[in-house]
């Protein structure tokens, strides 16, 4: 078997909170191959954010173990982890969770800051910018722009530094229909150029523009399937 | 911040007063040479001042104690001795009248104490001698008494004496405690004899000639005073010698302590400054979180979100430490404006340590104050930082 870009075995995770522990996650095993896009579904409280968080490098399973392209994460430390979390992975927030008060062009330069290879910064950010769109707001601050702008910038950001994977936690979930759209659309068009995607949401709908999808309930994997009709965003269609 | 410049602006006000305040205080003091010895009637206790000091009548020094010290044989390196009579006086000429100190001088008197001659002339050795009914009036008892008009050859009354003026010193300004300017000189026999009626002397300066052989003049001339007054032991002595330097060491180091006192206050004003740095950068921690897990979700790692925030920390101490440093200089800049405009010499003095005070003691307190928040800020996991509300 080829190597996966994501690898899991017996993972769990256990909160612990004073006397009371909290099991999460439980038993979770599965592979997602480089390129794929997949959504990870489940209601709130299923332990699909937790989830996650472990397959982004935010947090540590308590058991089991994580390969990420061929790393075992648990012989990385945290500093590793920080390094791994910048070079290849891409984060995408409901919350989008940029700078306030800073420029569009800077909100996109941030990964480069904490990256080695700072060469052409400005350059690389605005072409991530282009080629989502927003070539004309570079030097907008984040609190002037709509939301679909937001997210649009917050994939911008996710994209320059060229991850391999890029995970979005409900991307759609702040924003209106159209603008969801968009940026279903841009993320479908990257997924064709061969970048892995991982799609958190709690939503059917929007879980369906994936090729397969993983359903979480109570802290287990209780289907993975591939998706029979898969949705394609198209610009100036709504999501519902 | 405002903790910082105001700690800053103090210790640097503070400091930058103090060398203003003692070049003020000194330039006084040196303006009296460091190769004088003085002496004066009474016993005294080591450092402090003798009894004639406080105004209480001590006759024990004479006239030819002055003379016994002008022999070589007593006291070497002797290169001038001046016998003084001093009193309070009041001088009148026509209608108009002045009080003021009399000096009765005799000997080689501008070379020990100093001072130019503005209008006609000085007494000659001849006329310091004898009772000549001649005076020389400082600067500011000419003005008192004769306005605009010329002093010179006037006839004035002092107490209940007439002398002639024959000249008028130029002015000094105030000379260590003494002001030169306020004072009317005649030959010492004329102020005790005519004028007073005393056989008394006030004190008696020796001039040696380099100061390095000051403490064996000092020594040689208590010696030869105390076998003139048949006097067995140190601890009967009815005189006190005194040197200068002794007075300038006393002055430097009551300033000095002064100011590294007032200094020390300050820098602990700066310790509270700090204490508030820290609590802005604690509430800046807190504020963002959230920023603080994306940067680390991004890829930063606890060592550079910990120098993120410790550089944060120190930009706003040193700013607040710059912007001290020129309001201490500012206000010092002010004072010595000020103080010259009353007539006293005042050195605007900023010193490298005050700037380096400034700048070392800002940053460090951001260092000090800023790492415990910084590291606060660092040891935050991304997520929780993430999902902060």
């Amino acid at each position: 078997m080829p190597q996966a870009l994501i690898e899991l075995k017996q993972l769990g995770k256990t909160y612990v909170s004073g006397d009371l522990e909290t099991e999460v996650l439980k038993d979770i095993d599965f592979r997602i191959e480089k390129g794929e896009f997949v959504s990870i579904m489940g209601p709130s409280g299923s332990g699909k954010s937790t989830l996650m968080h472990i397959l982004g490098l935010l947090e540590r399973p308590t058991s089991g173990s994580y390969h990420f392209a061929g790393k075992n994460i648990n012989n990385l430390d945290d500093e590793d982890l920080a390094h791994l979390r910048n070079r290849e992975i891409g984060f995408v927030f409901q919350a989008f969770n940029l700078l306030a008060r800073t420029s569009v062009l800077d909100n996109v330069k941030l990964p480069l800051i904490y990256s080695q290879d700072k060469r052409k910064m400005d350059e690389r950010a605005r072409k991530v910018l282009k080629s989502v769109g927003l070539d004309h707001r570079l030097n907008y601050y984040t609190n002037q722009i709509s939301g679909g702008e937001k997210q649009r910038v917050a994939i911008a950001r996710a994209l320059v530094n060229e991850p391999a994977v890029i995970f979005a936690d409900e991307p759609t979930g702040n924003l209106d229909s159209k603008s969801g759209v968009q940026v279903m659309q841009i993320l479908q068009d990257l997924n064709a150029q061969g970048k892995t995607i991982i799609l958190v949401t709690h939503e059917t709908f929007t879980a369906e523009h994936a090729q397969r999808i993983i359903r979480v309930h109570d802290g287990r994997i209780i289907g993975d399937d591939q998706v029979k009709k898969r949705r394609f965003a198209v610009d100036g269609e709504t999501l519902k | 911040m405002l903790g910082i410049i105001i700690g800053v602006g103090a210790v640097v006000l503070i400091m930058s007063l103090g060398a203003g305040a003692q070049s003020l205080i000194l330039g006084q003091l040196e303006g009296f040479g460091s190769d004088l010895i003085g002496v004066l009637p009474g016993q005294s206790d080591e450092k402090g001042p003798p009894a004639s000091v406080f105004g209480v009548k001590v006759t024990s020094l004479k006239l030819d104690d002055a003379e016994a010290l002008r022999q070589e044989k007593n006291v070497s390196h002797t290169a001038a001795v001046v016998a003084y009579y001093q009193a309070s006086v009041s001088l009148s000429w026509r209608d108009q009248s002045y009080d003021s100190t009399l000096y009765g001088i005799n000997g080689e008197y501008l070379q020990v104490d100093g001072g130019e001659v503005e209008t006609g002339r000085f007494f000659s050795d001849e006329e310091l001698d004898s009772n000549l009914r001649l005076v020389v009036l400082g600067s500011t008892v000419a003005t008192e008494l004769f306005g605009g008009n010329d002093p010179i050859g006037q006839k004035i009354k002092v107490k209940n004496q007439t002398a002639a003026v024959i000249g008028v010193m130029k002015e000094r300004g105030q000379v260590g405690f003494q002001n030169y300017d306020d004072l009317v000189l005649t030959p010492l026999l004329f102020a005790q004899k005519e004028i007073a009626g005393v056989n008394y002397l006030s004190a008696i300066r020796v001039k040696v000639d380099n100061a390095d052989n000051i403490d064996e003049s000092m020594e040689m001339v208590a010696q030869t005073l105390r076998e003139r007054h048949d006097l067995d032991s140190p601890a009967d002595d009815d005189f006190s010698v005194r040197s200068f330097r002794d007075a300038l060491d006393l002055v430097t180091s009551i300033t000095d302590a002064l100011r590294y006192f007032l200094a020390v206050m300050a820098a602990l004003s700066l310790l509270v400054g700090g204490i508030g740095i820290m609590n802005i950068m604690l509430v800046s921690v807190t504020e963002r979180t959230r920023e603080i897990g994306l940067r680390k979700a991004l890829g930063a790692t606890n060592r550079q979100v910990l120098s993120q925030f410790l550089f944060e920390a120190i930009a706003l101490t040193l700013i607040g430490g710059l912007i001290g440093l020129l309001a201490g200089s500012l206000f010092s800049y002010l004072t010595a404006i000020v103080v010259r405009s009353l007539g006293y010499r005042w050195d605007f003095v900023i010193s490298a340590f005050s700037i380096f005070i400034a700048i070392g003691l800002s940053t460090f307190i951001g260092i000090v104050f800023g790492y415990y928040p910084a590291r606060r800020a660092s040891r935050l996991s991304p997520i929780d930082a993430l999902r902060y509300e």
